[in-house]
């Protein structure tokens, strides 16, 4: 300042002033402080409060977390080394480990076998979760059921290799028969794969022993291990199924539109729980006497038709929020119904919907828990079931249940981060 | 530049050859018969007459209402007709999907709302249908598209996303995209009607080379300096009906309906 000719109105500078920081008080976290927790009186008191609150609770859950035993080898042996302090009886966890995700009769030696899948899982489903990947390793998660399948369930190789072989031979017979007509190409491939399917049973049945893997019945199925395979499978069934129902609900085949909308309307009026008693009891009245008609597959199939109802009507939603002038446009163009839909009106439509079909699809993973009401052991079958009811363990609910919840939340959590991530990368609309 | 190779079966493809420019060959590219069409109990065209021949530009223009864009929207079976004969490019249009999809294949159409494909890049949209319907391998497909976004002249924003378009460059890559599939028909929906009077030049001027090059045209519009400096034809429509029918320089000079000369002193009266 000194050098500067004050005095005169021309101005020149001829020293630069030294680069300072902003005061402190209005920068970094205390100017964060200031703007968001302590901006008035008001404000700065319920700062206070929350903040004693948030001490409370964490004064009561730390020391129950961290204070907890992990070691003991029944609740009354947790009791005797807490004195009443009300830590965390861990040790639960740690004992019934295998039975929380296994379930209790599902051959220990062959534990590998489940979480080798999870791995592979965690692996296949990459490209399909993130189309930046190279499209030929869709492949290799086309073979994925086929493996898993053999894994989880055992049995000779041949079982998943005939089916692989059905699909395939299927698949061929449709390609060479659609010319004559779509139905005539379904058809086709419908019979080829059943024929194959049958040459396949036969084979397997003759050579139950060749390369196989101890099997597993369906009944021995339990813990986290069945939430998971129920609720994989069925997302992964429900949301084609559901696509295909919400498209029949629009066609101008008033036969297809029909059935459609019957299906819908009478699968989302009923609840889940009466499908799910459907499936393990009444089931077995129409059936044919004598006829093994596995568990799991009964459930899959109801939870499958609840899932896809729903997402078929979130699916809908979409189709209509979609201006005409997109289907105008793309019949303009000469695409027929199959290329317009798959190009234009599909990809668009899927979009809108996504939070509602992760909304479902998070919901259906988390209603894979009443399974435990027909008696079957999942996660929490097991928990209410053989290890509550067990003299070790009866009256250990915080830490079980908690368990639980945890497990949930980090897979519907995930779920829904991914979305959240598709949402804002298929985002090129620009508003 | 405007080659019209694409012959497909039927009579009239036999005496294509590329018309020079402004020619209006005897060859009829689309023939309208006594054609009805209801909505609901709603008669909207009534009784409607038109042969188009190869190279003609018609200007159809009329009240809002009175059936103009369904007119156009049924030679492409956007709309279908209750009665009558629609003949385009020698092929009779009836319920058969293959039919449509390729009568609509041939006849390019743009709307007044562009409805480009907002997931899809520039370049994807112009490339989609010569790909899907065509099957033109991609790389001829793409280098068609940059050829017609070039004419358009918005190459540079060849792999933008419409949404960060302006009205008027959406609308000509909308042009751009029916271009691609080298119809021989194109039919315009109010082409400008959504569009800044700033934009409403650039579409026209593309909309004129086009017409300069011989492409058979229909544009229901309310442009009436683009009728008088482009059209063979203007067209005056009014309750679903063909009021009069004219070359421009008579229709605008010398209307001899009553309707028209009310409508004509209200749109360029002021």
């Amino acid at each position: 300042m000194s050098d500067t000719h004050s005095e005169s109105i021309s101005f020149v500078r001829e020293s630069f002033l030294p680069e300072v920081p902003p005061p402190a008080a209005e920068a970094g976290p205390v100017k964060w402080l200031r703007a968001n927790l302590f901006s008035g009186a008001v404000n700065s008191v319920m700062t206070l409060l929350a903040l004693a609150l948030l001490i409370y609770i964490l004064w009561g859950f730390l020391p129950w977390l961290l204070g907890g035993n992990w070691t003991a080898s029944n609740i009354r042996e947790c009791r005797e080394i807490f004195q009443g302090s009300g830590a965390g009886c861990f040790a639960v966890l740690t004992e019934r480990w295998n039975q929380l995700l296994f379930g209790f009769s599902y051959p220990p030696s062959e534990y590998w076998r489940p979480t080798l899948s999870l791995l592979l899982l965690a692996v296949v489903i990459a490209p399909v979760l993130f189309s930046h990947l190279p499209r030929w390793l869709l492949i290799v998660t086309a073979l994925y059921p086929f493996t898993a399948y053999w894994l989880i369930w055992g049995g000779t190789i041949f079982t998943p290799v005939m089916a692989l072989a059905g699909v395939i031979a299927g698949y061929f017979a449709y390609r060479r028969a659609v010319e004559r007509g779509f139905a005539v190409g379904l058809l086709a491939g419908l019979v080829v794969a059943l024929f194959v399917w049958w040459l396949g049973g036969l084979a397997a049945a003759s050579e139950p022993d060749s390369l196989a893997l101890e099997r597993v019945p369906s009944r021995d199925m339990g813990g986290f291990m069945l939430n998971m395979i129920l609720g994989v499978v069925c997302v992964s069934l429900s949301l084609p199924i559901g696509i295909l129902l919400a498209l029949g609900r629009q066609s101008s085949l008033p036969i297809v539109k029909w059935i459609c909308v019957v299906f819908i309307e009478f699968i989302r009026g009923v609840p889940l729980i009466t499908l799910l008693f459907v499936a393990n009891v009444v089931l077995a009245y129409f059936l044919p006497p004598g006829t093994n008609f596995d568990l799991i597959l009964r459930v899959i199939i109801m939870i499958t038709m609840f899932a896809s109802a729903y997402i078929a009507e979130v699916i809908r939603g979409g189709l209509a929020a979609l201006p005409r002038g997109q289907y105008e446009a793309a019949d303009s163009l000469g695409l027929d119904y199959a290329q317009a839909m798959r190009l234009i009106i599909l990809p668009q439509a899927l979009k809108i919907s996504i939070p509602g079909i992760v909304n479902v699809a998070v919901g259906l993973f988390k209603d894979t828990t009443l399974v435990s009401i027909i008696s079957m052991f999942d996660l929490v079958g097991m928990i209410r079931g053989p290890i509550l009811a067990s003299t070790d363990w009866n009256g250990v609910y915080w830490e079980l249940f908690g368990f639980a919840a945890l497990l949930f939340f980090v897979v519907c959590y995930g779920i829904s981060q991914y979305s959240q991530w598709l949402e804002r990368k298929l985002a090129t609309d620009h508003r | 530049m405007m080659t019209h190779t694409d012959i497909q079966s039927g009579q009239a493809a036999q005496a294509s050859a590329a018309p020079s420019a402004m020619k209006v060959s005897d060859e009829i590219a689309i023939e309208i018969e006594n054609m009805n069409k209801w909505y609901g109990t709603f008669h909207v065209l009534r009784d409607i007459d038109l042969t188009v021949r190869r190279g003609e530009r018609i200007v159809i223009c009329g009240p809002s209402g009175s059936g103009k864009s369904t007119l156009i929207r049924c030679i492409n079976a956007l709309e279908e007709h209750q009665k009558g004969r629609i003949t385009v490019d020698g092929t009779v249009l009836s319920s058969d999907l293959k039919n449509i999809d390729r009568i609509r294949s041939e006849v390019g159409m743009c709307f007044q709302h562009f409805n480009l494909f907002p997931h899809l890049t520039i370049l994807e949209n112009c490339t989609l249908a010569p790909i899907w319907v065509r099957k033109t391998p991609k790389k001829e497909a793409e280098e068609t598209a940059m050829h017609f976004l070039r004419k358009v002249k918005i190459p540079d924003q060849a792999n933008k996303y419409p949404g960060q378009l302006s009205g008027g460059q959406q609308q000509r890559v909308a042009i751009a995209r029916s271009l691609c599939m080298k119809p021989r028909i194109m039919l315009f929906d109010e082409p400008t009607s959504a569009l800044d009077p700033e934009m409403i030049k650039e579409v026209l001027d593309t909309m004129i080379e086009l017409a300069e090059e011989g492409m058979t045209m229909l544009c229901v519009t309310h442009e009436m300096g683009f009728a008088r400096q482009v059209a063979n034809r203007v067209i005056f429509m009014d309750q679903g009906q063909i009021v009069e029918q004219n070359e421009p320089e008579a229709f605008f000079n010398n209307p001899k309906s009553d309707r028209t000369k009310l409508f004509l002193s209200q749109i360029l009266g002021h």
